[in-house]
C-alpha cells in the first residue's frame, strides 16, 4: 500500500548557503529501516526534481532513527541573495513529507 | 568542583524573545546563562552601525537583558556568556559598565571581553600574503568583491571563553564565537576539561547545538505532536544540566510551557546539519552519529555516548559584502478564480517590466496560499478563498529595482479584478548583503581577552 511519509515520520530543515537540509526522524524506532529502504538518494531526487538544481546527499543517523539529507542548489542562491519565502529552507521538511512510499501493511501496522 | 552545571539557554538570535533571560535565571537554579545573538549576516549589520558611530556596532538588545538580569549576576553569582559583542565587543562592555553605573552595580562587576575574531582590517594584507579566502561554496577568491566587502569574522572557540572566564569575568562578551562554545566553554571551565578530552568537548558541543536556537528544542517550531505541546505562551527555555564525564541532560524549569522529548531534542540535532559524522568547530570534530538520547522523565532528555576528534587546523571566516538590491512586493487576489486572477496579473507586470528595460539578474513570482512553499508538489485546485501574488527582483541596479517598486500599486486599477492587500505602500528596496564564508590558517588569528570592572 501507498502511505504518505508525514505517517511514517516528523522532520524539521535548515540552512547552509543555497544548500536546504532535511533531517528525517522516524516516528518509531521500528520504521526507521523502511525508511533507510525506501527513501534513497534516487528517490529524494525524483520528488524533487523542478525544486532543486543540483545533487542530494543522504547521511544516516541509526542512534537517532533519522536520515539527513542535503539538498544542494535549493534555495534561489540562498541566504540574503533568495528571492524566495522560504530562503532559508525551513518549511523544505514539509515539502519531502509529501513522499508516497511502497509499504507493506505488517510494515506499518499497529 | 560542582556536580551538575546548569547553563541555560537565553536568547536564540537577535529578536528572540525579551522575556527569556529573566524567565530563565527566575525560575530556578542556573548558573551560565548563555546568549546568542548572532547569525550569519548580523555581523555587517553591525558593521554598518559601527561605520555610522563608533560606539554601536554590537546586539543593543544585550543591554536590556542584562539589565533584566543583573541581580542574579551581582548578589546569586550567575554568569553569563554572550556573543553580543558583534563587531565591537569594547563599546558593548563600556555600555553594560555604563548600565552597572545607573543601577549601582559598579564595582561589583567583572567583565570578559574576547577580541580577535575581526579580520577586516587585516584582509588586504592577508590577501598579498598569499591567502585568498576562496568562497567555501563557490571557491571564488574573495579578490572577486573584495572592494564590496563590509565585515569579515573568524569563528572563535571555547579557548578565549574559558579564559575569560578563569580570571573572574561574570559576563563574558565575545565577537564571533562559534554558537556552540558559548554553552562548551563554561562546561569546560568548570569541569576543567583537557583541551585534547574530545569526547567531552565533543558533549559541550553537542549540548551547545541541541540549546542554541533557544526554545527550538523545547516545543518551539516542533512539529512531532505540535497540537499537544503544552502552553507555549509560557514555553520554558532549555537548559542543559552537564555532568564532568561529558552526560548532560536537557531540561526546562517547572511550571513553564513546551515541551522536552527525544522526539523535540532530535529535531533540534538534525537542524542545519551538514555531514552528522563531521560536525567541525574550532575545538574539536563532534561525531553526532554517537550521540544517545534517553527519556529520563518528564521534560528531561539524558545525552550520552558522545564522541569526538582532533579539530582541522583551519578556522571558518565569515565574511559580508554588498551583493546589489532586492524589492519584494505583494497583492492579494480574491475567489472566484483567485489563482488564475494573481497570475494573470504576474504576466501583465512581467510585459510592463520587460517594455521598460530594466536591468534584473532575477524575477521570482510565487502564489502564496497556493505553491509558495511546496512548489511542483502540489496538486492543482482553484477554489482558493484568496491567493497572494508575491513578486521579487533582484539587481545590482538599485535604480532598476525602484522603478519596479512603483509597478505593483497601479495593478489594482488597471490590472485583474478582485485585489485587495497593497495598504502597505509601496515595496521597499533593500540592500543585499550576502555571506561569503571561507577558511583561513588557524595560527593566523589570534584571540585576545580583556577584563573590564
Amino acid at each position: 500500500m501507498k502511505v504518505q511519509l508525514r505517517r511514517l515520520a516528523h522532520a524539521r530543515s535548515g540552512d547552509k548557503g543555497d544548500t536546504a537540509n532535511v533531517g528525517i526522524i522516524a516516528l518509531r524506532s521500528e520504521w526507521y529501516p523502511l525508511l533507510v529502504r525506501e527513501l534513497t538518494v534516487e528517490r529524494v531526487t525524483q520528488h524533487f526534481s523542478g525544486m532543486i538544481t543540483g545533487p542530494v546527499e543522504r547521511f544516516e543517523l541509526p542512534n537517532l532513527n533519522a536520515l539527513n539529507f542535503l539538498l544542494h542548489g535549493a534555495l534561489d542562491g540562498g541566504g540574503t541573495l533568495s528571492l524566495k519565502t522560504d530562503a532559508q529552507g525551513k518549511v523544505f521538511s514539509t515539502a519531502m513529507l509529501r513522499l508516497e512510499l511502497d509499504v507493506s501493511d505488517a510494515e506499518v501496522e499497529g | 568542583m560542582k556536580d551538575v552545571v546548569r547553563v541555560a539557554a537565553g536568547q536564540g538570535f537577535w529578536g528572540d524573545w525579551l522575556e527569556a533571560p529573566r524567565r530563565q535565571v527566575e525560575g530556578g537554579p542556573v548558573d551560565y546563562l548563555m546568549l546568542d545573538y548572532l547569525a550569519e549576516v548580523t555581523m555587517s549589520i553591525l558593521q554598518k552601525q559601527k561605520a555610522r558611530d563608533p560606539a554601536f556596532g554590537y546586539a543593543r538588545d544585550f543591554i536590556g537583558a542584562v539589565d533584566s538580569v543583573l541581580p542574579a549576576v551581582t548578589e546569586r553569582g550567575v554568569r553569563i556568556v554572550a556573543n553580543a559583542g558583534g563587531v565591537n565587543p569594547t563599546a558593548c562592555a563600556r555600555a553594560i559598565l555604563k548600565l552597572a553605573d545607573q543601577r549601582g552595580a559598579r564595582g561589583k562587576l567583572t567583565l570578559g571581553v574576547v577580541t580577535g575574531d575581526d579580520l577586516l582590517t587585516r584582509l588586504d594584507a592577508l590577501i598579498a600574503d598569499g591567502h585568498e579566502l576562496r568562497n567555501m561554496d563557490t571557491d571564488e577568491p574573495l579578490s572577486t568583491v573584495r572592494d564590496r566587502v563590509l565585515s569579515a569574522n573568524a569563528y572563535l572557540g571555547s579557548e578565549p571563553i574559558v579564559e575569560a572566564l578563569g580570571q573572574g569575568a561574570q559576563i563574558v562578551i565575545t565577537g564571533r564565537s562559534t554558537d556552540t562554545a558559548l554553552t562548551m566553554a563554561p562546561l569546560r571551565f568548570e569541569f576543567g576539561w583537557a583541551n585534547d578530552a574530545w569526547n567531552l568537548l565533543a558533549a559541550g558541543i553537542v549540548a551547545g547545538h541541541i540549546i542554541e536556537c533557544g526554545a527550538q528544542c523545547s516545543g518551539g517550531n516542533c512539529l512531532y505532536d505540535w497540537e499537544n505541546v503544552p502552553d507555549l505562551a509560557s514555553v520554558g527555555y532549555p537548559i542543559v544540566e552537564g555532568r564532568t564525564d561529558g552526560t548532560f541532560d536537557i531540561v526546562k524549569h517547572p511550571e513553564t510551557g513546551g515541551r522536552i522529548s527525544v522526539q523535540s531534542v532530535t529535531e533540534q540535532l538534525v537542524y542545519e546539519m551538514g555531514d552528522p559524522r563531521s560536525y567541525i568547530t574550532p575545538d574539536v570534530v563532534a561525531d553526532f552519529t554517537t550521540i544517545r538520547l534517553e527519556q529520563a522523565g518528564t521534560d528531561r532528555v539524558r545525552v550520552s555516548g558522545i564522541e569526538g576528534r582532533p579539530p582541522t587546523d583551519k578556522l571558518k571566516v565569515s565574511i559580508a559584502y554588498r551583493a546589489g538590491f532586492k524589492a519584494i512586493g505583494t497583492l492579494v487576489y480574491a475567489w472566484p478564480d483567485a489563482l488564475a486572477k494573481a497570475q494573470m496579473a504576474d504576466h501583465v507586470l512581467r510585459e510592463r517590466l520587460d517594455r521598460l528595460g530594466l536591468t534584473l539578474q532575477s524575477v521570482l513570482t510565487e502564489y502564496v496560499g497556493a505553491s509558495a512553499c511546496h512548489g511542483p508538489l502540489v496538486e492543482p485546485r482553484s477554489d482558493h478563498p484568496e491567493v497572494q501574488l508575491r513578486i521579487a527582483v533582484r539587481s545590482e541596479d538599485e535604480n532598476s529595482v525602484e522603478r519596479f517598486t512603483r509597478e505593483l500599486a497601479p495593478l489594482v486599477l488597471n490590472g485583474p479584478p478582485s485585489v485587495t492587500g497593497f495598504a502597505g505602500g509601496r515595496p521597499k528596496v533593500e540592500e543585499i548583503v550576502a555571506y561569503w564564508p571561507a577558511l583561513i590558517d588557524k595560527t593566523l588569528v589570534r584571540p585576545a581577552v580583556e577584563i573590564m570592572t
